[in-house]
């Protein structure tokens, strides 16, 4: 009989080094989206913030750690990390969607570089502070942005979007990395 | 040339997808006269000046944004989420 075996978005692809910058497979084991329904944020936050611990962030803003992060999604939230207690489904709606986008770490020294090469936003560290989130391009692509650390950054795409990001974020990395060279 | 969508801030225009004229928030009634229906579908006008849009975030927040703009010097002079001017409308009603 046929045999179907999980396979993670990044698989064969991560870790990736180039430069300064390295890339790694971020995506938690339960991801999910939480709309409210109009005027329940306050309610939605407080029972977030019993349940997981964290309230719901503002608009930009993410709220919540590494292993148990809520960030700013658009039109709603993305709860990354811990299966949503059953006292949010009652309150919020929930949409599993764990195999549906594919999360990735990016780090080092020049990471704000080769995403200046991508990305149409100031991403400067005194204009994008830890804790800041937003949705923009990542070249064509649409996605989500996060400042994890002082050199690190979470990005968000569709699952199925894993190969192309890895493949633009690799190809400013080289980039960014030759001019480096060439300076030395 | 920047747009500033209520949500995220000053955004680059190619996050934008640009829809038309903002009567789009004003369906006529399903009943309604034939001449309305026909303005509603058909008629536009081009003004050279202030006019109002409905652009979508689209690369963005995924919001609808009422975007007030001089077509004659380029300058935008105001936007705001289509659903807050939809609650002010439904509101009033």
């Amino acid at each position: 009989m046929l045999k179907l075996s999980a396979k993670m978005p990044f698989d064969d692809l991560l870790p990736l080094s180039v430069g300064t910058v390295t890339l790694s497979d971020d995506t938690p084991e339960n991801m999910s989206i939480i709309d409210c329904p109009v005027g329940t944020e306050a309610k939605v936050s407080e029972v977030l913030k019993s349940a997981h611990g964290m309230g719901l962030p503002a608009a930009n803003r993410t709220t919540g750690s590494a292993k148990n992060r809520c960030i700013w999604f658009g039109k709603n939230h993305l709860l990354l990390g811990p299966k949503p207690d059953d006292a949010l489904t009652k309150i919020a709606r929930l949409s599993d969607v764990s195999d549906g986008y594919a999360v990735l770490r990016a780090e080092g020294k020049d990471i704000e570089a080769v995403l200046a090469r991508l990305v149409p936003l100031n991403l400067a560290q005194k204009h994008f502070k830890r804790g800041h989130t937003a949705r923009s391009l990542i070249q064509h692509m649409h996605g989500s942005l996060t400042r994890v650390s002082d050199s690190a950054f979470q990005v968000i795409v569709f699952r199925s979007m894993a190969q192309t990001l890895v493949h633009d974020l690799e190809r400013a990395m080289i980039s960014v990395e030759a001019r480096a060279s060439l300076l030395k | 040339m920047r747009v500033i969508c209520p949500k995220c801030g000053e955004r680059d225009l190619k996050e934008f997808y640009y829809q038309g004229d903002v009567l789009a928030l004003g369906r006529p009634d399903p009943d309604a006269d034939e001449t309305l229906w026909n303005d509603y579908l058909h008629n536009r006008d081009n003004p050279s000046g202030v006019r109002e849009d409905l652009w979508y975030h689209e690369a963005g927040c995924s919001a609808w944004i009422v975007v007030t703009r001089n077509t004659a010097t380029h300058e935008i002079l105001k936007t705001e989420l289509a659903t807050s001017r939809k609650t002010a409308e439904e509101g009033n009603a």
